[in-house]
């Protein structure tokens, strides 16, 4: 499959969304909303449960299945609030010594005039610093669209894992074809040119792990839940200082061979 | 005829002024004069770098470059740059951004997006990023995010504050995925600078947005803006075509984000060096 054929996949109608991660791999899982400053965000379901007994604070992107629901969730285009939420669980994670898991499926942060006006940028600015020194273990998998500073606002993390048809960009191809070419209908060299695959992640260091994805994805949820389980153990055993080095090194790494 | 002009591109002020102003004014050079964008007023170039490039009828602030900025901003000759050979390559193989990168370092004269180094301001010794409108548009990519990442390192180790100006189109694409990793990089050299204990102050100037927004330049301890200047997430352009509304008067202008509450105050380019100072005396150790 090309990158555009993979981008086409994550972005399939029927394709699982954060909510089935969700019920599929935590048990207890109990949901808590708003951001204490404005509203609550649909487009970021967050809450605590529990992974193989272990309690997890639990953040996912939710795009909607039903056109009703799609509607209610602005298609995972998260607003601040919704950025500000998962911070709030985040710090509470930290409080509690929970570790994160994060599932990021986004178009990318909505882009309107509330958003804007409620300081979308500096949201996610903030998100991204705060994350960053976050005094527990943080796990983010892109199970579908990863969009510019919209996911990375909940991929600061330890480790990044990506399905094998998820994607992560700077900027979506549409946009990046209409600035470059003044063209949108270029998508398919733009996809091809942005390096936004799960494999050419992989290849630049950007993810650690690529999930295969069977044809059932039901099938996938109990490996998942498994392999973030012992992921989770391992990084919880490690001295705090320890992961937040290696955190920071994870990211510190991408240019330095300048 | 009124129609044969209703869907005309808008004349883009400065070169329909070098245009049409020649017959009229054939005894003055070109590069001698400006139109001010905002006012129109007519302004020779001379006038205007000894004001700042500060229009004196409006108060309009012209972009100036990297080097022009840190004139105004550092002590006398108190500047020594940092990492001025560093330089982009095509790391992700994507069309054509060689040539860009070629035309950028032609235009600006400079080799990247960021001049980085240390100063003194007004006696105050600090670690201070300018960035470059006139390169690419001051976009990050993995040059601009190790420079800038490198400068806060540099100032965490030596406990220096930071001033920075910022103005950014956001994180440059034609480096992929690894423009964006810049965001998380250049956020988390801020935090350690600040877990440190010391100051950073942000002057965003006209336009910063996208990942610039997103990380460096809305984590300053204190945030201040030049009047009138584009401050976003998204580019207006962008907002108007996805929600199909018409933007507010304002919108995204530096005065409108103070209102906010996003930004602590608007500064002229004539009081920032003045401002700063008295910011780096405020948090300068005690003896």
């Amino acid at each position: 499959m090309d990158a555009y054929e993979r981008l086409k996949a994550a972005r399939a109608k029927g394709r699982p969304t954060g909510l089935s991660y969700i019920n599929n791999i935590f048990t207890d899982f109990t949901e808590m909303h708003g951001d204490r400053r404005y509203g609550d965000d649909k487009a970021i379901v967050a809450g605590i449960g529990r992974l193989c007994g272990m309690p997890v604070t639990v953040i996912a992107h939710e795009k909607g299945v039903t056109t009703k629901e799609k509607v209610r969730r602005n298609f995972g285009a998260a607003h601040p609030e919704g950025y500000r939420k998962a911070l709030r669980q985040m710090k509470l994670a930290e409080k509690f010594k929970r570790p994160v898991v994060c599932f990021v499926d986004t178009a990318g942060a909505y882009c309107g005039i509330g958003a804007e006006e409620r300081g979308e940028g500096q949201a996610i600015a903030e998100n991204l610093m705060e994350m960053m020194t976050l005094k527990t273990p943080v796990v983010s998998v892109f199970i579908g669209e990863g969009g510019s500073g919209g996911a990375l606002a909940l991929a600061v993390a330890d480790e990044v894992w990506m399905l094998e048809n998820a994607v992560y960009s700077v900027i979506s191809p549409e946009g990046c074809a209409s600035i470059l070419w003044k063209d949108s209908s270029k998508v398919k060299e733009a996809a091809q040119c942005l390096k936004m695959t799960a494999q050419d992640l992989l290849y630049m260091g950007v993810v650690e792990r690529v999930i295969k994805e069977p044809e059932d994805f039901g099938t996938l949820y109990p490996q998942l839940q498994k392999d973030l389980f012992d992921k989770l153990l391992s990084l919880k055993q490690k001295d705090v200082r320890c992961l937040l080095e290696n955190r920071y090194g994870r990211f510190r790494k991408f240019g330095d061979e300048h | 005829m009124l129609t044969k002009n209703l869907f005309k591109k808008p004349n883009n002020t400065l070169e329909w002024y070098d245009k049409h102003t020649q017959a009229t004014l054939p005894d003055i050079p070109d590069d001698m004069c400006v139109s001010c964008p905002d006012c129109k007023a007519i302004l020779l170039k001379g006038d205007l770098n000894e004001r700042y490039s500060v229009c004196p009828k409006c108060g309009h602030h012209f972009r100036i470059n990297a080097r022009q900025r840190i004139g105004i901003i550092a002590d006398g000759d108190s500047f020594t740059e940092f990492d001025a050979d560093m330089r982009s390559s095509n790391i992700i193989k994507f069309p054509n951004y060689d040539k860009k990168l070629w035309h950028a370092r032609l235009e600006s004269s400079e080799n990247e997006g960021v001049v980085c180094g240390t100063a003194s301001i007004g006696g105050f010794k600090c670690c201070l990023f300018v960035m470059s409108a006139n390169f690419m548009m001051g976009s990050m990519g993995t040059v601009v995010g190790e420079k800038i990442t490198r400068l806060f390192e540099y100032a965490t180790e030596n406990s220096m504050p930071v001033v920075g100006f910022t103005v950014s189109g956001g994180a440059r694409m034609q480096e992929g995925i690894l423009s964006l990793m810049q965001m998380a990089k250049t956020s988390g050299a801020v935090k350690r600078h600040s877990d440190a204990g010391n100051l950073y102050t942000a002057v965003l100037t006209d336009p910063t947005t996208g990942g610039v927004t997103a990380s460096f330049a809305m984590e300053a301890d204190i945030i201040l803006a030049e009047p009138n200047a584009l401050v976003g997430f998204a580019g207006p352009r962008v907002i108007e075509q996805t929600t199909h509304q018409k933007l507010p008067a304002g919108f995204q202008h530096a005065e409108l984000v103070f209102e906010k509450g996003f930004i602590d105050d608007i500064v002229s380019r004539d009081k920032q060096k003045e401002y700063i100072t008295n910011i780096l005396s405020l948090h300068a150790a005690e003896d």
